[in-house]
């Protein structure tokens, strides 16, 4: 059904792809996997028309086709779903379904039939929690991925691509997405998956294409590959090399603790967090895990309960008190990204006028590459972006560093850099707490982990559990 | 870099226009006299960067000026003793409006442009109430030098412009210039990294307040006491620092570059002068500026953004 021949693509001089192939057949799921940077969000904008390629050729059931702008790519069947979703949030779900083309009676817009239409649509897609007279708003971030879909079908599209679509969404969210993306295909619509998620990737593929450096490694039947195998296609790298070693030596004194913290979202907190070890946090989205770091640090205050070193009330006490926070979401929360990577990496020092300020150290610490110091952080890879801010608080050395999705977004070899590195700062004396919802990532990397349910410590785990003992614990009983 | 340097060139190109049709316009008493004329508007300009770049607006400037002016005449009323201590007073207060605007702006969550829109209204409303329409008193000789006067050949206020240069230089280079740049660039990250928000932006509206004091002073002798000294310079200081490349909400731009628009500015001011355009046209050509230069910095963001991805 589609065909991606030969593309090729440079931005300012610098080639992001060159004679890349894809073809996806109907009712397929074809993922693509790479590194960040590999090409697949490019290569997928030219498929969506966002951006038009240098060299190659797109043929949509045997015709050759040019998109010069992303509403020609979706009269041609193709739809995009991005991370970061296009629906406005105060109108309902069907206004947004039928956004732009709104069925008319007269020169206004009948509503009954939009709604009728959406709810079918919804219907069709197995959504029965949610109808289309609700606001986009008010809905959960897997259920406006689900309009956002509802929106592809309705526009009749025959390849819907899917940028990251798990990133956000809790466990059994993603079952869900499976389910839905399962029901796209029997209707014949091919589905190009992009995920970091190799898990995922396994389940849902018929097919695998695997992109290196802007170039098509290789596209291979899912069943034909092992997930190791996978990883050395991406980065030339075996799987199991993938979690540095435990901390050989028993964990030192209590760098902080606490009895009985609580806000609004937490309850009952106790928890210690000892030199040299790395405590994982676990749990299912919305059971607090953010908001414990971020208690702990100051930025959402505790306000109840003993806290060694004194609770803080604001980020900077956290930080004064030898506390840092690596945030969930580093682009809003985590970087400046109008700015270079040497102001980035020195905002700590200079806010709370002290720490080191040798740029060139820290950069070559956290391992950046390249190591340069003038580039503006929001021209860096997701991986390079988490390493700036991770310099940030190498900075001031902190002895507690709280990690919140340490490795979200970032390509394997960033990621395999972190771990090493949080493994390297556990080791010299710091404690580490890591939030985590990948539980792989979660259990390998972990000392010991404690889970959370609605805002409440649930249980603690031992190194190296099974993935069923973490689930136990984080889901409701 | 990229932002800075177009400033200069069209500010080099205009001055050589200016050069063009008066032959004596580069050598140095009319050039001091040129920079002179530029100075207040200078020093507002890089007043209104700090704040612009923590991601704020100042709209009280200009009615800053013109009270502080009057205020001035009416205390002083000509008396050479009362001038020292009224120019401290007159710096006492531009810092004091410039709190009042970064407590409300930030601590009780107005818009910096309802806030200091406010401000503007009611600074020229008490400024009307207490003269009744026409300014009294007058200012003294001794403080009107420093608008007027030079230390041998150079202008007081070309010096005092380039002592306030100088700091406006270094604040950028310290520590707190740049917690400002990380506020203005991404609030809710900087605050993570420990950087006091309000209070950095607090600072910065009391930069521009203590500006806006300066410029006042300079004004004052250069032009004399009116209740219009100051109208209409806030605008022109935001087109200044726009035209310096600086982005409106803020994260970007040099306030070298900022002061570079004022001059450009002023000299656009002056080229008209010189054929003969009417003085009437100036807002005119503001205007235009101020959108055409907001609107080439929107066009060529997204560009940039687009091959970063």
């Amino acid at each position: 059904m589609l065909k991606m021949t030969g593309i090729g693509k440079s931005f300012l001089g610098v080639r992001v792809l060159r004679g890349v192939d894809l073809a996806a057949a109907a009712g397929e799921v074809h993922a693509v996997v790479g590194e960040n940077g590999a090409g697949k969000s490019t290569l997928m904008k030219i498929l969506a028309g966002v951006h038009t390629p240098d060299e190659g050729s797109i043929e949509i059931d045997g015709r050759r086709v040019t998109f010069g702008h992303p509403v020609e790519a979706q009269r041609s069947g193709v739809a995009i779903i991005y991370q970061e979703f296009t629906l406005l949030p105060e109108r309902t779900v069907a206004e947004n379904v039928f956004l732009g083309r709104e069925p008319g009676r007269w020169g206004l817009v009948d509503r009954a039939a939009m709604e009728s239409a959406t709810a079918e649509l919804l219907h069709s897609l197995g959504e029965e929690s949610f109808g289309p007279r609700d606001l986009v708003r008010r809905l959960s971030v897997a259920r406006q991925q689900v309009v956002e879909i509802a929106k592809a079908v309705s526009l009749n599209a025959r390849i819907v691509v899917m940028d990251e679509p798990t990133a956000a969404l809790a466990d059994h969210e993603v079952e869900l997405l499976h389910a839905l993306v399962r029901r796209l295909t029997e209707r014949g619509i091919a589905v190009l998956y992009i995920s970091h998620r190799l898990r995922e990737v396994f389940e849902l593929a018929d097919r695998i294409t695997v992109l290196k450096d802007g170039a098509l490694v290789t596209t291979a039947a899912a069943s034909t590959l092992t997930q190791a195998e996978l990883v050395r296609l991406m980065v030339g790298r075996e799987l199991d090399s993938y979690f540095p070693p435990r901390a050989a030596q028993p964990p030192g004194e209590v760098l902080l603790s606490v009895r009985g913290g609580g806000n609004a979202r937490l309850r009952g907190i106790d928890l210690e967090l000892r030199a040299g070890e790395i405590v994982g946090l676990g749990g299912l989205q919305g059971s607090g895990r953010s908001e414990l770091a971020k208690a702990l640090f100051g930025a959402e205050p505790f306000t109840s309960g003993e806290m060694t070193p004194r609770r803080p009330r604001t980020s900077r006490e956290g930080i004064t008190a030898g506390i840092g926070l690596v945030t969930e979401d580093r682009k809003a929360e985590g970087l400046l990204l109008g700015q270079r990577v040497r102001d980035n990496a020195l905002l700590v020092a200079r806010a709370t006028g002290r720490g080191q300020t040798e740029v060139d150290r820290l950069l070559e610490r956290v391992r950046l590459k390249p190591p340069r110091s003038g580039q503006e952080v929001r021209s860096l890879s997701g991986g390079n972006q988490q390493k700036v801010v991770l310099a940030k608080w190498m900075a001031v050395a902190p002895r507690v560093l709280l990690f919140d999705e340490p490795t979200r977004g970032v390509d394997v070899g960033a990621k395999a850099a972190i771990h090493d590195l949080m493994r390297e700062l556990a080791d010299g004396g710091m404690a580490i707490l890591m939030i985590s919802s990948e539980l792989p990532e979660l259990i390998g990397m972990s000392d010991r982990i404690v889970v959370l349910r609605e805002g409440r410590v649930t249980g603690e785990l031992p190194a190296g559990p099974s993935e069923e003992d973490v689930m136990r614990l984080a889901a409701a009983s | 870099m990229r932002r800075t340097l177009p400033i200069f060139i069209v500010l080099a190109v205009l001055l050589v226009a200016i050069a063009a049709v008066n032959p004596y316009f580069l050598e140095p008493p009319a050039f001091l006299a040129f920079v002179k004329r530029a100075a207040p508007l200078v020093i507002l300009a890089a007043g209104q960067y700090f704040v612009i770049v923590s991601g704020e607006f100042d709209l009280s400037v200009g009615s800053l000026v013109t009270a502080e002016v009057v205020i001035a005449a009416r205390l002083i009323d000509g008396s050479a003793e009362a001038t020292w201590p009224v120019l401290g007073l007159m710096l006492v207060l531009g810092l004091l409006a410039g709190l009042v605007n970064g407590v409300v702006t930030t601590l009780l969550r107005v818009p910096s442009f309802i806030t200091t829109l406010g401000m503007l209204l009611i600074l020229s409303g008490a400024v009307f109430l207490w003269t009744g329409g026409a300014p009294r008193g007058a200012l003294s000789a001794q403080f009107r030098e420093l608008g007027r006067g030079s230390l041998g050949p150079v202008p007081w206020s070309v010096l005092i412009l380039v002592v306030a240069g100088a700091v406006a230089i270094w604040v950028m280079r310290s520590d707190f210039g740049h917690t400002l740049v990380a506020a203005g660039d991404n609030d809710r990250a900087a605050a993570l990294s420990g950087v006091r928000v309000a209070r950095v932006r607090t600072v910065a509206f009391m930069i521009s307040g203590l500006a806006a004091a300066v410029a006042a002073i300079l004004l004052g002798g250069f032009a004399g006491v009116s209740a219009q000294v100051g109208v209409g310079l806030e605008f022109q200081a935001i087109t200044a620092v726009v035209l310096g490349g600086v982005a409106l909400g803020g994260g970007r731009g040099s306030v070298v570059a900022a002061m570079a628009g004022a001059f450009t500015l002023e000299a656009l001011f002056t080229l008209l002068n010189l054929y003969g355009i009417s003085g009437a046209l100036e807002p005119a050509v503001q205007g235009v500026i101020i959108i055409a230069a907001v609107a080439l910095g929107a066009v060529s963001l997204p560009r940039r953004r687009a091959a970063a991805s």
